[in-house]
């Protein structure tokens, strides 16, 4: 058994799994060296999840041998990954709330409960050697984002593990926290750990990592130096064909304040402040870009816009005409189009189960007289949709949550166009979808500028939103940290006013 | 395979895996499949007790059918589970848990008990529509109460529905103790008799429930499938953010779908009462509130598959009555039978979405 030249801390040989008929990873080929930061590269759905959670003991391969270390592993808990020295960041993290930073580290350990200050002795150790920054008796609760991140890291690193496996950690962050977790990461590098980050962000790639592996539709494409490549040669890769990246912001002449929105508070269930204050216009033929760490109050911005939730004080005017504290519906028999595509689209915006056709009818069917319901315009709608937006269904009956990510925004964005919209509320559009069918949404969200609707659109990815939007409001805590023209500010100002800094320095002065 | 290291040396023996979707023509025959187990499964309890399966089986079929008197009682039978399986499947369809249905029943029947014993001097078809018009209520406003306190307060709508099931069953114990009390009697505690202007006439010989129960079974898969309250009920039970996204007035809805729930059933406690008992008895429901949660699941809340649930459940309790007094064989162990196809059909809905993979096979082979 004298097989390793070089001992690679992991080699992946044809690994597939599916679910169903999906083949979610297809004969996958990886390998990992100590002292390395190895970029995975994928489209979502190109299968990079799938492939890291067998790493770490969540799935099982159908096929395929996974090495550690040299040796064959089989790997069929979180607690086999963790015993081989792999640990996992989740983008989504898996923290207890109401514990303390210490807690959630030692939480899921096997050996005895160590003395607190024998275990804040360990834990700050750690802190040193890495640069994390963390204070132990800290609740998760009373942490952002960025700090549950370290705990997660921490977490990780306390069980000992020497690979590292990252699910889009930088896709919560801003710019700023974004290179702090960069440094981190280079430190650990430095002192041999092996490192997976998961992304699709090329600019990110391209600046930390030392190799990058690009994965399309569940296959291994090919794996690239990165001081060898750029971004043009990776969206290729990731892509499979050249494909055009820049975004087109068309000028309209003619702009009308069409919803006024004046010192708007919204309280969430648990009595926390969601909104303070907030006052702005939106403008027809204008896509104003809404920007912020996640849960900054987006969600509840878009969601009083459209009538879902009752705002505890403020003015919310369309025309002139006050909507505030009127029901969708309500709205609706005003004679007002409000296009809303929330963020949680199967959740909210469709209805996971039915088809296409049923869900056209979900904003309209009321509108028919008598009691029956109509389903021939909107199975129209339904097939003319698929026509036009390319939308992949074996039929217009199929449920829709069986549908790609894509499709299922398409349909969604569509028919909320499809009704003629005077005001255009999004969010997160582009989340989850391929860089073609992006694009085709930024075609679609500028196409509906041109016609006069005011679009209201929420999005994470800050140069696409400087290159997209007319106008960016920048949200941080719920309060409004400024609202810049897009063509003049930069991801640096952008990231500083999400962060609430510029605010701040602003008051001191 | 000879050096592997790891701290489990092996796979697990048996892995689940999701399926790809299967096509309706598989799920059916995967149903089948569970059913013929089921009774596969069955015949064996029966052979470990001591019995020939073949026989009792038989015997089943034979004892539902033998003759006209007996079909005539099969039906019996099915009426108030069909109309009460259609009325909780309304309720789950909006993803309420209706549990209810026993008390509704029993809430139905005592509204319609009222006239039928203090107004039978009504013209006869007069007195039976406003018993029908009375059941409705009763069995709707009992339901309508536990939906009140979801949409205003957000209750368990589980607990608060089943607890109301007792209050309605001493209901009318106290009424029959009381004020409703049969002064004939002669001390035994029962409601008197319905006058017979107070009865439900007989079509082929069994009540005309069953006409009722047909009708109703047109009417709820029209409804659920051909109007805009159906197309409500169906989104408000998916998601009710998407409803309210829609602009759905969610609270009028589950308050209306409720409310129709329960008066479906109240219908079937009307029909029991008036068309098979003749008089307001504390077994009214007899415990038709629950089967009929198991077959509106099994019929998959369609209201054809319901019909079709109602009649297998029906046969095999008539069938086992029969088993029981030519056999010996105890009343319980129908119900053990019951349990075990419940346990085969259920238990197929998950390898309708998921199957086994064992240790090296892999998931290669499909």
């Amino acid at each position: 058994m004298a097989q390793s030249e070089e001992k690679y801390a992991i080699e992946l040989k044809g690994i597939s799994k599916s679910f169903g008929t999906v083949k979610a990873n297809d004969g996958i080929n990886l390998n990992l060296k100590y002292g390395e930061i190895l970029a995975l590269l994928g489209e979502n759905g190109s299968g990079k999840t799938t492939l890291m959670n067998m790493l770490s003991g969540i799935y099982h391969p159908d096929e395929g041998t996974i090495r550690v270390a040299g040796k064959e592993a089989l790997i069929n808990s979180p607690t086999d990954a963790a015993s081989l020295g792999i640990g996992m960041i989740h983008q989504h993290f898996k923290l207890v709330n109401v514990f303390s930073a210490m807690d959630n580290i030692v939480l899921g350990t096997q050996e005895k409960l160590l003395k607190a200050k024998v275990l804040r002795e360990k834990v700050e150790e750690i802190s040193r050697n890495f640069g994390l920054e963390i204070d132990p008796e800290k609740k998760v609760y009373n942490m952002s984002v960025s700090e549950k991140q370290t705990v997660e890291i921490m977490k990780v690193l306390y069980r000992g593990a020497d690979i590292l496996i990252l699910d889009e950690p930088t896709a919560v962050l801003t710019p700023q926290e974004t290179e702090k977790l960069f440094a981190i990461l280079r430190e650990m590098k430095a002192q041999g750990r092996a490192i997976i980050i998961i992304t699709h962000k090329l600019n990110e790639v391209l600046a930390i990592s030392d190799r990058v592996t690009i994965l399309r539709r569940g296959k291994s494409i090919d794996t690239v130096m990165t001081a060898q490549t750029d971004e043009k040669k990776l969206t290729e890769l990731m892509v499979g064909r050249p494909v055009e990246l820049s975004i087109s912001r068309p000028k309209v002449e003619e702009k009308k304040s069409v919803l006024e929105v004046r010192d708007l508070n919204v309280v969430r269930a648990d009595k926390t402040k969601a909104l303070k204050n907030i006052s702005f216009d939106m403008k027809s033929g204008e896509i104003l870009g809404v920007v912020g760490i996640a849960g900054s109050g987006q969600k509840e911005l878009c969601e009083t816009l459209a009538g879902l939730i009752r705002p505890v004080s403020g003015e919310l005017s369309y025309r002139q005409e006050s909507i505030i504290g009127k029901t969708p519906g309500q709205i609706q028999e005003m004679g007002i189009r409000m296009g809303f595509v929330p963020e949680d689209r199967l959740g909210m915006g469709l209805v996971s189960t039915m088809g296409m056709t049923d869900n056209m009818l979900l904003k309209t069917y009321r509108k028919k007289k008598g009691m029956f319901v109509d389903r021939r315009p909107a199975k129209e709608l339904a097939e003319q949709l698929v026509q036009e937006l390319e939308i992949m269904t074996p039929n217009v009956e199929t449920p829709v949550r069986m549908l790609s990510g894509g499709n299922v925004q398409k349909v969604l964005l569509g028919r909320e166009i499809g009704s003629g919209p005077n005001v255009l509320i999004t969010a997160y559009p582009v989340r989850g979808l391929d860089i073609n069918s992006s694009y085709l949404i930024y075609d679609l969200l500028n196409e509906q500028k041109k016609k006069q609707v005011a679009v209201l659109l929420v999005g994470e990815d800050l140069d696409v939103m400087l290159e997209l939007t007319d106008r960016i409001l920048v949200l941080c805590h719920g309060e409004i940290t400024g609202i810049v023209d897009s063509e003049n500010t930069t991801k640096e100002q952008l990231g500083l006013m999400m962060t609430g800094m510029t605010k701040e320095v602003a008051v001191g002065e | 395979m000879s050096s592997q290291t790891g701290i489990s040396k092996t796979e697990p023996l048996i892995r689940t895996v999701k399926r790809a979707e299967l096509s309706k023509n598989r799920i059916f025959l995967l149903r089948i499949v569970a059913l013929v187990l089921a009774i596969v499964a069955g015949g064996l309890f029966l052979l470990c007790i001591g019995y020939n399966p073949f026989q009792v089986y038989g015997t089943i079929i034979y004892g539902a059918f033998r003759s006209g008197m007996a079909i005539q009682a099969t039906v019996k039978i099915m009426i108030p589970l069909l109309i009460t399986s259609l009325g909780v499947a309304l309720a789950f369809k909006m993803q309420f848990w209706n549990i209810g249905a026993e008390g509704q029943i029993i809430m139905g029947a005592i509204f319609a008990t009222y006239f039928a014993l203090f107004h039978a001097d009504w013209p006869h078809w007069l007195l039976l529509a406003v018993m029908f018009l009375a059941g409705m209520a009763g069995g709707g406003l009992w339901a309508l109460l536990p939906a009140v306190f979801k949409v205003k307060f957000n209750t368990n709508e589980t607990l608060f529905t089943l607890m109301l099931n007792y209050i309605a069953l001493n209901l009318i114990v106290f009424f029959r103790d009381g004020p409703w009390a049969d002064p004939q009697s002669g001390g035994f505690p029962k409601i008197a008799t319905f006058d017979a202007n107070a009865q439900l006439n007989k079509v082929f010989g069994v009540q005309a429930g069953w006409i009722i129960g047909l009708v109703l079974v047109v009417v709820v898969y029209i409804y659920l499938r051909y109007t805009k309250q159906g197309y409500e009920i169906s989104v408000v039970g998916i998601s009710k953010p998407t409803a309210r996204y829609a602009g759905m007035n969610v609270k009028k809805i589950v308050l209306r779908t409720m409310f129709a729930s329960g008066a479906i059933c109240g219908i079937a406690g009307m029909v029991q009462a008036a068309g098979s008992d003749a008089t307001l008895a504390t077994g009214v429901a007899g415990g038709v509130g629950f089967t009929a949660i198991i077959v509106a699941w099994l019929g998959q809340l369609n209201p054809v598959s319901i019909l079709v649930v109602t009649a297998l459940f029906s046969i095999l309790e008539k069938g086992s009555s029969v088993v029981e007094s030519s056999m010996g064989l105890s009343a319980d162990c129908s119900d053990v039978l019951q349990g075990i196809i419940l346990f085969f059909v259920l238990g197929c809905e998950f390898f309708i979405r998921y199957r086994f993979v064992t240790r090296k096979k892999g998931g290669a082979n499909k």
